[in-house]
């Protein structure tokens, strides 16, 4: 990630258009991971609330979960290597009135798992959050076994289950916070590598609304997770050949903010998502799914072309992947 | 040990078991479809439960210092709600709606459509996880009430089971008490054809579990071993009750065919002669 975050901020810099949409990020320029922001917010909330218990899967040094279990040990439950046990002792814990929120990587969370989320956690609509950390292909060098491409499919799939993706450390703050005040099942997806702050200072995270840096006249970018900060370069770059691009954060995939995806939609020629994650089923899938029933226009998927991952750095996977902003121009260019 | 209940006491907890058994298969004939063979094996061992061990209050269904059951093996689903209607969680014509459309009596049971069933289950594998979990919640609360979870044989082919198995004992889970319903039969065979499970005595002692071994059937072995359970200290308890596939009907007994079948109204009327003739 490292090498490609810098370019955006150099070119921001030599940019000859003003974008203050673009430079309302907070944290002063320093990239954080957004599991470090859950570890931090997660202590916060358990000093705020004492109903907050936190299980973990044998990863609480990787998910940021360690913070929380040496702050409070009585409400930290290491259920050691068992994905399944993981999902049903925090259903057990909602059951006791307690606020759960279970976490592991991705991969294991929703796949090893899924039968236990569906079952358990979903049918019986318990209070259970599902954070899960190393969503995507920029975990890196542990190779495809560790990169989720799927999470977000099995997890949107499920009745009950709200899906948020944040995009940098100050959204997932925001986000530990507003899910803790729903109730109902909540699957969080976090990634491994550092990411730019995107967000504004004065954001505030709503579950089911978008946040829209701009609306494009010529195209739309609907992006997730890390995909943001590349869609704002995107953007950038377009903007200089004279091609208007919007972009919209659409943290949460499920509900989706279907009201904001219209308006979008019906002001522009083109629809792009982009995403840290399979074609197939996740954002893309949501938001195409939306359009074709209720606005029929032209959509592009950017995500991970119905593959397996390899190891590799991030940015050498994000450009292998064509999760580039000069990758995803040049799809605007063609599709335009 | 020996349980401070009366020869009285039994006798009320067997009538109350036969009472159980006919409720299961008077719902499960009107069904047409369900599992006969698992919800009679176990029938001894959920009396004793609702009708002697557990504190609840059927008129509060979410009183929280309850002791709760988690029904694991969610196909013996008739003998949940025929012992939530005799112990008065809902009314007992409710019991003729199993399986139908609009009933909150699902197949499996569902904890969003019926008071009384604290998760819904039939995915086998999972209820041990989830009482541990309430277990723990219940220790954080200081709360003294006790965690029951009934599993079938077969059931514990799952691999999730013994992660469970471990959590208990990790946590030392005092307040956890399992029962294994080891009717020897599961739904393609004998346990011991299709996949092994014995020793399972030993098998729950290495994992660090207090293992009783009684007859699921006799009432006063039942009633003893909860009470034991009740007395044993960081170490979660279970029960390993041999049963019969089927028990109480002479030919349903030991047969695997009825594992997921229903009686037919022919079967019903001469189970039913069966049971109360045994109650004379």
């Amino acid at each position: 990630m490292g090498s490609r975050g810098q370019k955006s901020e150099d070119r921001s810099q030599k940019s000859n258009f003003p974008s203050p949409p673009f430079t309302k990020g907070g944290q002063g320029g320093i990239k954080i991971a957004t599991r470090d922001a859950y570890g931090e917010a997660l202590l916060e909330l358990g000093k705020r609330r004492a109903d907050v218990v936190v299980l973990d899967a044998d990863l609480s040094g990787s998910t940021k979960t360690g913070k929380f279990a040496k702050a409070f040990p009585e409400r930290f439950y290491n259920v050691g290597v068992s994905e399944q046990d993981l999902i049903g002792t925090a259903s057990g814990f909602s059951l006791a009135g307690k606020l759960p929120f279970a976490s592991t990587f991705a991969v294991f969370e929703t796949g090893r798992a899924w039968e236990q989320i569906r079952q358990t956690v979903c049918y019986s609509n318990l209070n259970v959050k599902l954070i899960a950390t190393h969503g995507g292909i920029t975990v890196g060098e542990d190779g495809a076994s560790h990169q989720a491409m799927e999470d977000i499919a099995l997890m949107r799939v499920l009745p009950n289950m709200t899906v948020v993706v944040p995009s940098d450390a100050h959204e997932t703050r925001q986000v530990v916070s507003a899910i803790s005040d729903h109730y109902g099942p909540v699957y969080v997806r976090l990634g491994r590598a550092k990411v730019p702050a995107v967000m504004p200072d004065d954001y505030e995270f709503k579950i089911g609304k978008a946040y829209v840096f701009h609306m494009g006249k010529d195209v739309n970018i609907v992006a997730i997770g890390i995909m943001v900060s590349t869609s704002l370069e995107v953007a950038r770059i377009l903007k200089h050949d004279g091609i208007y691009a919007g972009v919209i954060n659409m943290s949460t995939v499920k509900p989706l903010d279907t009201e904001v995806l219209l308006e979008a939609s019906k002001k522009c020629k083109l629809i792009v998502t982009a995403e840290e994650h399979s074609i197939i089923g996740g954002l893309g899938s949501a938001v195409s799914e939306v359009l074709s029933e209720n606005y029929p226009i032209k959509v592009r998927r950017i995500g991970i072309m119905d593959s397996f991952g390899c190891s590799g750095t991030p940015e050498e996977l994000l450009k292998l992947y064509g999760l580039t902003p000069e990758s995803i121009v040049k799809i605007i260019k063609e599709a335009l | 040990m020996k349980s401070a209940i009366t020869t009285t006491g039994i006798n009320f907890l067997k009538e109350k078991a036969r009472d159980l058994r006919i409720e299961i298969l008077k719902m499960l004939t009107e069904a047409g479809s369900g599992h006969t063979g698992g919800s009679l094996s176990a029938a001894d061992i959920v009396t004793a439960l609702y009708f002697y061990k557990m504190r609840h209050k059927p008129e509060d269904p979410k009183w929280g210092e309850r002791d709760r059951f988690i029904l694991s093996k969610g196909h013996a689903a008739p003998l949940l709600y025929a012992v939530l209607a005799l112990s008065g969680y809902f009314d007992k014509p409710l019991l003729k709606t199993l399986r139908k459309l609009g009933s909150p009596l699902q197949g499996h049971p569902c904890s969003k459509m019926l008071p009384g069933v604290e998760v819904s289950t039939g995915s086998l594998g999972q209820g041990l996880s989830i009482a541990n979990g309430i277990a723990l919640g219940l220790k954080l609360d200081r709360l003294n009430s006790r965690v029951y979870c009934l599993l079938g044989d077969g059931e514990i082919q799952e691999g999730q089971v013994w992660e469970a198995a471990m959590t208990a004992s990790h946590y030392r889970l005092d307040n956890v008490c399992a029962i294994i319903d080891n009717n020897g039969l599961q739904i393609d065979g004998q346990c011991c054809d299709v996949m092994s499970i014995e020793p399972i005595v030993d098998k729950w002692k290495a994992f660090g579990w207090h293992a009783i071994d009684i007859d699921g059937h006799d009432m006063e072995a039942i009633l003893e071993a909860f009470d034991e359970a009740e007395t044993v200290k960081l170490k979660p308890t279970m029960i390993i009750a041999r049963t019969v596939k089927g028990k109480g009907i002479s030919f349903f007994e030991g047969k695997v065919q009825y594992h997921g079948i229903a009686p037919t109204r022919e079967e019903l009327k001469k189970a039913l002669k069966e049971l109360q003739d045994s109650g004379k």
